[in-house]
Order: structure tokens, then sequence, then C-alpha cells
């Protein structure tokens, strides 16, 4: 690093400037050209692929026929109207359906308990750091690994839930969660939340941190009640870092696949929009209409987390306490 | 009243053991599960009456999981380290340099790393058949550029922006160029940075499934979670617990031992994205 520019002044340090915005460019430019590559080419031919007819086999010979695969209304000679298309399939609304009760309670049950979860680690005492270590353990334990622990101990005849529910009197007999379309989604939750409520706590710990310990040490003074302090001081303060952990959280329930796919594999009680969208795409040879439900499902993602923003006020960009 | 107190002691201290318990549990039965055979997987045990290492022999020994976990190990290093080079350049650029529409590039970066991975995979199956990478570890490392790219770039911008203004105007006024400055300057800096952006990656790509199953069509390609995920026995009723459970313990071991060594510092990368000061 030796002395290279020599003139110092006004126009050197515009042309600074612009060296530095060149550069600047140039470092943005390979990135920018990954991310056309691998996501913003590959939507836009997912949605032309809606579009069309094409099929798995044939990639290149799809025509166009418009918004068929969403909506098709014929009507016959007789007078009676037929739609056709993903917005008036039953199997497409079950999966919305399914999706949206999936998400919104997993995400509401891993906000409180990651809440309690944050407030106990917050809190003064021996051993933080071990259970701390311990709650990570759930969040570094692969999502396939989790389906597969749990279905065993899911498991019907032999599964360690069943044996402790019996025990314990909970339960009147053994119950094969996974298969019975009546237990298959609170067997998805139980997984989810048990996976991700460390994600949570984690960051609302990380919100927790941030409060100033006087403010405690005033209410305490005040003779204020800790339930008290909890709602009126601690939750506004760290509603902002909350919000951010929601959407999150949120828009990766909404897309869940892989726990689905394993847990409870083709059960039409928690089948999820990712999961019948792919089965359409590869498994079904409907490439055209899992491509229509790939492109719903991202719109409804987009809509949804303009919406969270727009109304939450949510800053993600950090920029404005910049 | 002290009475009052030992008893809220003890309350807390209960929910410490709940918290502790749940969190560690299942994969504590996983691993006493993956030493049990034959008729023992079909009595429940709280703790291994023996330790029978068949089923781990019986994986490892096995013709194909062994090169699932090479597969694994090969793409999501590589998916990691492409991503870093891209992002390192990338992250100075959004973190150190003014220029107009940063705060729109921001946000579209955050966006991608929120895409719904199945909103391009008919896309991205197309690109890869275009491409012939159908059924390659290359399908993955691209496919997986998605995810990895943009969470990078953003928690390494997040950690480029704290650096100290003054170190770069001294470099400017000594007449460094911009890849001087990242390349002498910044990098030694950000090492710690880039240890665990680079380890949260490598667990997204090495945890990953959806692309995983529907960009490979061979046992042998397959990465460990599709593996997994696969495992059966000779016949559909049959399916060998005490297998899929000694690969999940050694696909899962690793990572534990990795993510307790770096907590510290993978729990800052993760609420670096997420919780603003």
């Amino acid at each position: 690093m030796t002395v290279a520019k020599p003139a110092i002044g006004q126009e050197s340090s515009l042309s600074l400037q612009q060296q530095r915005q060149r550069a600047a460019f140039w470092f943005l430019a390979p990135m920018l050209l990954a991310l056309f590559c691998v996501a913003a080419w590959p939507l836009l031919r997912t949605i032309w692929f809606s579009l069309t007819d094409t099929s798995l086999n044939n990639l290149y010979a799809g025509k166009w026929i418009g918004f068929d695969n969403y909506l098709k209304i014929r009507t016959l000679d007789s007078g009676k109207v037929i739609y056709r298309g993903t917005l008036v399939d039953p199997a497409w609304w079950n999966a919305v359906w399914n999706t949206v009760k999936f998400s919104f309670t997993s995400v509401l049950c891993e906000t409180v308990l990651g809440l309690i979860v944050a407030l106990v680690l917050n809190a003064e005492f021996k051993g933080r750091g071990f259970v701390r270590a311990a709650i990570l353990i759930p969040w570094a334990i692969p999502t396939i690994v989790s389906a597969k622990m749990w279905a065993w101990m899911l498991n019907d005849q032999y599964g360690i839930i069943n044996d402790i529910g019996m025990k314990l009197g909970l339960l009147e007999q053994k119950i094969a969660w996974t298969a019975n379309t009546d237990t298959a989604m609170y067997a998805v939750l139980m997984v989810d939340i048990w996976k991700t409520t460390p994600f949570m706590a984690l960051l609302c710990l990380a919100g927790l941190q941030m409060v100033p310990r006087d403010i405690y040490e005033a209410a305490k003074i005040d003779g204020i009640h800790p339930v008290k302090v909890f709602f009126k001081i601690t939750l506004p303060l760290i509603r902002p870092a909350l919000m951010v952990a929601v959407i999150f959280r949120m828009l990766d329930a909404l897309r869940v696949f892989d726990l689905i796919y394993v847990l409870t594999p083709n059960s039409a009680a928690t089948k999820t929009m990712s999961v019948i969208s792919r089965e359409n795409l590869i498994d079904f040879d409907k490439f055209a209409y899992g491509s229509a439900q790939s492109t719903l499902l991202f719109a409804i993602l987009a809509v949804f987390v303009s919406l969270y923003i727009w109304l939450g006020k949510v800053d993600l960009s950090g920029e404005s306490g910049k | 009243m002290s009475g009052n107190k030992l008893l809220k002691k003890i309350a807390f201290y209960a929910l410490v053991v709940v918290i502790v318990v749940f969190s560690v549990f299942p994969f504590y039965y996983a691993i006493v599960t993956s030493f049990a055979t034959g008729t023992r997987l079909f009595e429940i045990n709280y703790f291994p009456p023996v330790f029978d290492w068949s089923n781990y022999q019986s994986v490892l020994g096995g013709r194909t999981f062994p090169r699932n976990i090479l597969n694994s190990v090969f793409i999501a290093t590589v998916t990691v380290c492409f991503a870093l080079l891209l992002a390192v350049t990338a992250s100075y650029a959004l973190a150190r340099v003014r220029f107009r529409g940063r705060g729109l590039l921001l946000m579209t970066i955050l966006a991608v790393s929120m895409f719904p991975q199945i909103a391009v995979l008919a896309g991205l199956f197309e690109l890869i058949k275009f491409l012939n990478l159908f059924n390659t570890p290359w399908a993955l490392i691209l496919s997986y550029t998605i995810f990895t790219l943009p969470f990078t770039v953003w928690v390494l911008t997040t950690f480029m922006r704290d650096l100290p203004v003054e170190i770069e105007e001294a470099a400017i006024v000594d007449g460094a160029t911009p890849w001087v400055i990242i390349t002498k300057v910044f990098l030694p800096l950000l090492w710690p940075a880039l240890v665990t952006t680079g380890l949260l990656a490598f667990i997204g790509a090495w945890n990953e499934f959806l692309f995983a199953l529907t960009f490979t069509s061979q046992e042998i390609t397959r990465t460990t979670p599709v593996a997994i995920a696969m495992l059966s026995g000779a016949s559909v009723q049959e399916i060998p617990w005490g297998p899929i459970m000694a690969a999940s313990v050694i696909v899962t071991v690793p990572l534990i031992i990795l993510v307790l060594i770096f907590q510290r510092k993978i729990v800052a990368g993760l609420t670096a994205g997420g919780v603003k000061g």
C-alpha cells in the first residue's frame, strides 16, 4: 500500500467516488449474474410453463394455452358450463388450507414457546450455557433426520410416545399418529415446533438482551408486577425483533416440503402447496399444471410478505437505523 | 416469604429441566435405537442394554451410503466456497459504497433468500437438463446457490457495515484500490464472519432435500438426506428402523459437534440478519 494518488482536491475526490462506484459495479456483477441464472430466470420459466401444456418428457413441445391451467371455462352445447383448472380443484384448495393451518399454528406456538425459552435463558442462573447448547441440538439436526426420528417415536406399535402416553394415562389406546387422518397434522406440527422453537428462542433472546437492565430495576423499585412489566415494557421493546423473526419463520412454514413428504407421505390431511405442486410437476406428469400451482404459491407468498411488511412497518433492510 | 421464593426457584428449575429434556431426548432416543437389532427394536428401552454396532456396520459397509456421504460433503463444500467467493466482493460493495438503488438491491437479495424453492423447480429442472447436469453433483451445486448466495451476501453485508470507517479511510489515503481494501484490509478482519456464514450455509446445503430429491435419479448420486428418506427394507412393511437411526446419527453427530463448538458465532450469524442494534 504505497502512495499512488498524488493530487488531492475537489476533482480527485469526485473521481474517487466514481472509481469506487465503478468497482462496486464489477464486484456486484458476478453475484447478480449468478442470482439471475438460478432465481430470476427459472422463476420466469416456471411462470411461462404454467401458461402452456408442456409435459415432463418433452420440455420444448409445449404450446401456449393461456390461463387454462388456472381456470378454464367451457360451455357445452347443452348450455352447461364446465369449470376446470387449479382454481376449482378441491385438492389444491385442500393443500392451501393445510398450508395455512400448519403455518399459523406452528408459528404461533413457536413464538410463544420461543419467548418462554428466551425469557428463561435471559435470566441469570447456573448452567445457562449448557441449556443454550442443549436447545441448539434440535435446530442442528437435519429436517429429514428429525422427521425419521419422530416417525419412529410416533410409531403406532413400538413408538415411545404411545408408551409414555399409556403409562402416564394420557392415552387410552395406542394411536397411529402419522397414518391417522385426524392426528397426522398434530404429528407434523409437533415435529416442526420441536425443531424450530430454538431458532425462534435465539432470535427472541437477541432482542431481549438489547433491553437495558436498568428498566427492569426501575420497574422493580416501583413495585410493578413482573407480568405487567413483560406486557408493558419488554414486549413493546422487542416487538421489532419479534416481527422479523415471525416473518422469517412464516415464510419457511408456508413453503414446507421435506418434513411432510417424509413424515406423512401421501396423506391428504397434511399435503401442503409445495408437496402437491411437486407431485404434479414430477410424479404425475402434469408439468404445466404443477407449474401453475407453484406460480400460485409464489404469488400468495409475495402478497403475504408485502402486506406484512406494509402493515407491520417492518424494517428488514436495517438501512434506516444507520 | 422465603418459602415462596424457594417455590419459585423450584418451578424455574423444573422449567429448565423440561426444556433440556424436550430438546435432547428425541436425538438421545435415536442413538438408543441405533444400537438395537432384531427383536430388541420392539421393546422400549430408555437406555441401550448393549452397544451393538451392527446397524452402523450395515450402513457404512453398504454399497451406497459411504458414497452418499462423500456426495454430501463434496456438494456442500463446493457450494459454500462458490457462495463465499461471490459474496465477499458483493457485500463490500453493498456495505461500504454509496450508490443509487442500494436499498432496493438489498431488499431484492433478501427476497431471493426467501424464495419458495418449489417456484423455481420447473425452471431449474429445464436449465439443468439443458446444461446436461441432471443426476450430477453440479446440478445440486448450481441449484443450492439460490439459497446460499443471498444468505451469505446478506449476513456478510451486516458484518461489514459494522467495521470501523477509519480503517478504510486510512487505506484510501494510502491510495489502496477497492480490491486491495477487500483482500488486504477487510478479509483478515472478516475471518470470524466468514467461518460463521460458511458454516451456516454448509448446514443449509447439507440438509437440503427438495432439489436433491428431484435432480438425482440413482442411489449413488443421492445426498445423505435423500438416502435416509429412501432407506427401505426387504418389503414395504418392514421399515429398517435400526439402520435408519444409525445413518441419522452418523450424519447428525458431526453437525452437532460443529454447532456446539461454534455456538456463540452461530447465534451471532443467525441474529445478524434478524435483529438490528
